[in-house]
This record gives structure tokens, sequence and C-alpha cells, in this order.
């Protein structure tokens, strides 16, 4: 047991700790809050509304003249109130036991998946020695990803994929015919465009020939992004060419989380005119916030994950070409990034992040939704060919122009 | 049966996979958006802070409320037809003679108690249209507000106050006739 001890590294504890606090209790869970009032906000613009644009802090109550509104950024916080504050009613129907473990199965995946997607380069703490702080992990830099897997995107599907479960258990322990045939349905949508997201990204990882996301967002930093391959060895001719699989990949990709994440156009399994509510029909207070938040998460961290094998992750927009230009450090160097290219680092992630989710949001208020046989055909007869033609294709373009 | 067949547009390949049809609709949303974002076009009004008040039609039909003549009379005479035609009965009226040493004595009824509970109230305007007096008027008020079921009703001094002096219309009841 001694030797068992002594073999943890305290530091490294501490800082997963740390790191696991910060993304997903100070980033996801906030952003999936927000992206509710994002959602509901543009929803507004689109449709020649407002949205919610009063809750704030209510000083009238105190006798004040005027309420503070911040433009309704308090909404999520008096939802979330809302939300435990109802009844949370249990019908007698239902089965008990698998009743109130959906919900904790459809959040749980979604932010497991997060372990693995890298939200910053790293963190150099040197400047606290400034502080009359020392020690020697001062000036071991932080990697900004809380597990550092060398097989990311086969564990973010395996996780993901837990998620289906959340739902089907919710449909099926409802014991109520919407629920479940709220849960048919995404069981079969989720397992046909696993597929399809699944094998569209196989072109990328040939390209890297690594399944490291961090390692991939540092080769793309330094050689452009997939889709933006304007400096290091993304100006030769492979990459260009290369552009054409990438492109399709990121369509299906993009699509297929779309389909994964029961987002519109394929929010099928809970389609309102149809199925009522889908499998949260029955659900009410928190747990029926839950289904949504873990939709949310779901959202979130797909977005991460389509940004970092596609854009680039953490690395500045034309970071390459601005440092050429400029003299100053702006792409990741082992060890010698400063600290508050760190920082930006992260913000630059976190603003993809933001502008893939409001693309998403976008999309939803846009489209109508698919016809169930529609979504079946797209899955299984184009996409499912589409990304297996194209993962020859890229191979083919490798063999002539390998990287 | 004449039998009409429906001439259906022949798609592109590139309508039939949703890629047009997809980019023209992004492009109507962002332009929505974008347009509402820029205050180019407005919709909604702030209610509280924005009203409505200076556009309401003439014919508004918003609370009930009596009203007093030129002379400072109440025009109810309490026959009670509003209360009669009330569709959710939400007039109460108690009649009572007015003393002979009264100004008003030969009018010889006047309503002692006179509520409208504004919670049954429907705002129909029946009791407006029917009374023989014109002393009930459906005015432009529309927020009635309160923290209890009491506090809805609306009594004779409110009703009084909401309703103000009308002149003209009805002249039989004036002394110098």
């Amino acid at each position: 047991m001694g030797s068992f001890l002594d073999n943890i590294n305290l530091a490294f504890l501490i800082a997963s700790v740390v790191k696991i606090v910060f993304f997903s209790f100070m980033v996801i869970l906030p952003m999936v809050a927000y992206s509710t009032y994002a959602e509901r906000r543009i929803s507004a613009i689109i449709q020649d509304r407002v949205g919610p644009n009063r809750t704030g802090i209510p000083l009238t109550i105190l006798g004040f003249k005027r309420d503070l509104s911040f433009a309704g950024l308090v909404q999520p916080m008096a939802d979330g109130l809302k939300a435990l504050l109802k009844e949370d009613l249990t019908p007698a129907h239902v089965n008990k036991f698998y009743y109130w473990l959906a919900p904790c199965l459809v959040i749980v995946p979604a932010l497991l998946t997060a372990a693995v997607i890298p939200f910053g380069s790293e963190l150099n703490l040197d400047w606290l020695a400034y502080f009359g702080i020392s020690g020697e992990w001062l000036h071991k830099p932080i990697k900004l990803v809380i597990a550092d897997l060398s097989v990311g995107p086969l564990y973010t599907f395996a996780i993901a994929s837990l998620g289906v479960y959340g739902i089907v258990i919710a449909g099926w322990a409802s014991n109520s015919k919407y629920p479940f045939l709220g849960g048919v349905r995404s069981s079969s949508q989720m397992i046909s465009y696993e597929i399809a997201l699944g094998l569209s990204i196989i072109p990328v990882l040939m390209i890297f020939g690594d399944l490291n996301l961090s390692k991939i967002a540092q080769y793309q930093d330094a050689n452009g992004w997939l889709l933006l391959p304007f400096w290091g060895e993304g100006l030769t001719l492979g990459r260009w060419l290369l552009l054409i699989p990438i492109v399709i990949s990121f369509v299906v990709f993009t699509i297929s989380m779309f389909a994964e994440t029961n987002r519109a156009p394929f929010d099928l399994p809970e389609c309102e005119t149809e199925l009522v509510a889908g499998y949260h029909t029955e659900y009410s207070s928190m747990k029926f916030a839950m289904f949504f938040m873990g939709e949310y998460a779901a959202m979130i961290v797909g977005s991460g994950l389509a940004v970092t094998l596609f854009l680039g992750g953490w690395s500045i927009p034309f970071g390459g070409l601005l440092e050429k230009w400029t003299g100053i450090t702006l792409t990741f160097h082992a060890g010698a990034t400063p600290f508050w290219l760190g920082l930006v680092h992260i913000g630059c992630f976190l603003g993809k992040v933001v502008v893939f989710i409001i693309f998403f949001i976008w999309v939803r208020w846009t489209l109508p939704r698919f016809r169930y046989d529609q979504l079946m055909k797209l899955g299984w007869l184009i996409f499912f060919e589409l990304a297996l033609a194209n993962i020859i294709l890229t191979a083919a373009i490798l063999m002539w122009f390998p990287i | 049966m004449a039998t009409i067949i429906v001439q259906r547009p022949t798609l592109k390949w590139h309508e039939r996979w949703f890629i047009t049809p997809f980019l023209k609709g992004m492009r109507i949303t962002l332009g929505h958006a974008i347009a509402i974002l820029l205050r180019k076009k407005k919709v909604t009004m702030q209610y509280p802070e924005e009203k409505w008040d200076a556009n309401l039609p003439e014919h508004y039909r918003g609370a009930p409320a009596l009203v007093t003549d030129e002379h400072g009379r109440e025009r109810c005479v309490s026959c009670q037809l509003c209360e009669f035609i009330c569709p959710p009965r939400a007039i109460k009226i108690i009649p009572e003679e007015i003393p002979s040493e009264d100004k008003w004595a030969k009018v010889e009824k006047r309503p002692k108690l006179f509520n409208i509970d504004m919670i049954r109230c429907i705002y129909c305007g029946m009791c407006e249209e029917v009374c023989p007096e014109q002393a009930i008027f459906l005015r432009k008020d529309y927020a009635i507000t309160g923290l209890s079921r009491a506090e809805m009703v609306h009594d004779k001094t409110k009703l009084y106050e909401i309703g103000g002096v009308r002149t003209g219309l009805v002249n039989k009841w004036n002394e110098l006739k």
C-alpha cells in the first residue's frame, strides 16, 4: 500500500482535479446553461421576436425604481431554480429503478466524453515563482486535457454511444406509448448514424496517423488546420488535394452529429408534433431538465470533437501566418508556451465551440424535420457509402502524397 | 369528376439533395436575424414601458364603469337589466329608493350597491348595450389587477371613479324638463 501511494504524483493528481473541475463544472455546465439561453434568444431573433430579455435582479422588490435586467442573462439560473423547485413526480405506472436511472445515463456519458478533448495547449506556471512559490511542479507546464489518452476519438465514440441507453431506458421505463416510440426511434437513429460518424473520421485519422487528440491539435497548430491549410506543411499539394475528402468527411461528421445528439432536423425521437415530447414525456422537474442538459452537453462535446479534428482545436486562426508576419510567438512550442498564449488558446477553443453551437441552433430554427424513412435512407444509403468511398479516396491521395 | 393532375416541379440534383434549399433557408433565417439585430424591423412592443394605448380603437371594450351626468346625478336607476343580461353574472345590484327630500327624488331609484366582479367580467359590452339610461359604459382601461379576490370586485365608488362624467344623450330626468 505504501509503495502504491508513493507512486502517485501529487502534483499531477491536483492538476487533474483542477482541470476536471474547471472544464466540466466551470466550462461545460455553464455553457449548457447558456446554450439554452442562446437557443431561446437566437430562435427569437430568427422568428422576429425578442426572447427572454428581462430576467435579472428584481430590485423593485426591495423598493428600488428599476430592475436590473442584464438582457435576460440570469434566465438560465431562473430556469434551473424553477426545475429544482418543481414537484418531482414519479408516475405510478413506471418502472421506478430504470425511470430514475435514465436521466443520469443521459448526462453522464455526455460529460465523460469531455475528458479527452484538449481545451487548450498548455499552461506555463513559471510566473508563480515571482510570488515566492517554489517547487519542481512549477516548471512542468500543465497539459490542458483531462486525460491525454492515445485512443481519443475511440473513447469518445465508445462512451457517447452509451448515451443511447439513457434514452432507450427512459422510453421503456416510462411504460407509456409516446415515450416508447421516442425511445425506439432514438435507438435506431443513433445506432445508424454512429456508423457514419465513426467512418467519417477515419480519413482524418489516416492523415494524422495518430488517435491522440492533443497531438492532432498540435499538428494542426503547426501545419494549418485540416480545413484551413495555409501555413507550415499545409501549403503542400497533398494537403490541398486532401481538402476534398476532408470536406466530405466534415460534412458527414457534422450531419451525423446532428443526428447523434437528436437535434433538429433529426429530432424525431422527441418531435413534438407526433410524440408529445418523445422519450421524456413522463418526466418532470430536474429529471426533465437533465435530459436537456445531456442533449446540450453532448452537443458541446461533439462540437469540441469536430473543432479538434477539423478546425485546429485550440490553435489560433491563421496563427502560423501571423507568427511569420509579426514575429510574435502564436503557435505552440512544447514546454515553452508563454502563459498568456495558453490562455489565448483556451479562448480560441471555446470561441470555436461557441460558433459551432450557434451554427447548431441556427440550423435547428431553419430546417423542418426529416421524415423517418428519409432519415434512415440518408444514414444508410448515402452517408455510409459516402464515408466508405471517402476512406478509399483518402488512401489513394495519401499513397501519392504522403504526409 | 374532373381530375386535376398536380404539376410537381422537376428538381435538380442539388435540390433533391437539400444542398441549395438548405443554403436558401439558412440565408432567409440569417436575414431575419440580422434585420432584428440591426433594429431595421420592430415587431414586439416592450409592454410595461411601451403601451399601445394611443392606438386603442374608439370601440375598444375595457373595464365597465358607471357614469354621472352633467348635473352630478348618477345615471343608473337600478333597473337591473345589466344584471340580468350579464352572461358571466359579474354584476350585482341592490336598488334603493331615493328619499323624497333629495334633489333627484322624481327618479325614484338608485343603486344602493353596484358591484362588478372583474374576475368574472368578460368585457362583452352587453351591459352597455342593454342600459336604457346610458349609465354604464365600457372604458379603455384593460390592466385590471389586484392582490385578492375582494380587490377585484369594483364597487360603486370605484365604478364612478373610473366612469367619470358623461354629458348629453339622456335628458329625461333633468329638472328643467
